[in-house]
């Protein structure tokens, strides 16, 4: 008799468990089925060299960063110091996807806040964006030798993100083959 | 029911509305436009996840009109558009999920919760009929006589 009354406070503690995980997940994070594919194509004209393009086969046999920013991005800002240490690392190049952006925004906010990127490729009607998944500006894709994205990063890179997650995938990928 | 029916209508009216005069530069052609609305529908709006792409007036949900309209126009079928979709951003922007390994519990858990509620509810009706039967004997019911006697007298006494 006694068990059974412990049944309902039973259930109850697994419905708060399942409500607490829930709490701790952000449904705004939804994981990219681009994950070990191979980067979708593009080719898109530099931020700074509007004569110069930049093409996906152009990164072909290094491992590399695309950062997809836009001067209207807020959240942007919050990763920019993060991204300018991670430049100042030398580590690989950092691509910047200049995401549905005008160009005069895009240059006056590189040369306001210092340019983390090897080098900007402007997607200003976001058709790059949309091939790669890209719903939430800021987001990172670190991309292998071969021209697999290996990981997603949505959202800003963060110090504890750099530290703890991307530099150790970067150097995994670079010491791999 | 009916109410849902003209919310929908109303819905699809605005929707067209606005995507006409959105796409003011392109030919304006109804048919096109109810085709965009009608894939669009069954597509999860990223940005603002409790929309439909249809719905959302999120920039990315406008570009995405935009592709299912141009890939509508150059030929594609509902299918490879909505592969498009899938391939980028995930089963995830599906209203109807295909049932895969991941996605067995959300098509099963209603079936199982409704399987497990029946069988408690057959095993604890089978465990009253086993307990011992409340009609009362001879000794009971003498008993029981003698306490609502009892009670009678204390009553009588006292009103």
């Amino acid at each position: 008799m006694k068990a059974k009354a412990l049944v309902p406070l039973a259930l109850f503690l697994v419905l708060v468990a399942f409500l607490a995980i829930g709490l701790t997940r952000d449904p705004h994070e939804v994981p990219s089925p681009l994950i070990d594919k191979p980067a979708p194509d593009f080719k898109l004209t530099q931020l700074q060299a509007p004569d110069k393009s930049l093409a996906l086969k152009d990164m072909k046999g290094q491992v590399w960063l695309l950062n997809v920013w836009a001067s209207w991005c807020v959240a942007c800002r919050e990763e920019h110091s993060v991204l300018l240490d991670l430049a100042q690392r030398k580590l690989l190049p950092v691509i910047g996807l200049n995401y549905k952006d005008q160009r005069e925004d895009g240059l006056a906010w590189l040369k306001a806040s210092g340019n983390p990127y090897t080098i900007s490729i402007a997607d200003s009607d976001g058709r790059v964006g949309i091939d790669y998944g890209v719903y939430g500006v800021p987001e990172s894709f670190l991309i292998d030798r071969t021209g697999r994205i290996r990981y997603k990063q949505i959202g800003p890179v963060t110090e504890k993100v750099l530290n703890e997650v991307l530099i150790p995938k970067i150097q995994e990928l670079q010491h791999a083959s | 029911m009916r109410v849902e029916a003209f919310k929908h209508g109303l819905l699809m009216l605005l929707m067209t509305i606005a995507l006409s005069s959105h796409a003011a530069t392109q030919p304006g052609d109804a048919a096109l436009d109810a085709q965009v609305i009608r894939i669009t529908s069954n597509l999860r709006c990223l940005v603002c996840q409790n929309q439909s792409i249809a719905e959302s007036t999120a920039d990315l949900a406008n570009d995405l009109r935009r592709q299912v309209r141009e890939q509508l126009q150059a030929g594609k079928t509902d299918k490879e558009i909505v592969d498009f979709m899938v391939t980028r951003y995930g089963d995830f922007v599906l209203y109807d999920p295909p049932l895969k390994a991941i996605t067995l519990l959300l098509w099963m858990g209603p079936f199982a919760l409704m399987v497990l509620a029946i069988g408690s509810f057959a095993w604890t009706s089978q465990q009253r009929k086993k307990q011992p039967s409340a009609r009362l004997n001879d000794t009971d019911r003498a008993r029981a006589k003698e306490l609502l006697n009892t009670h009678d007298d204390a009553s009588e006494v006292h009103s």
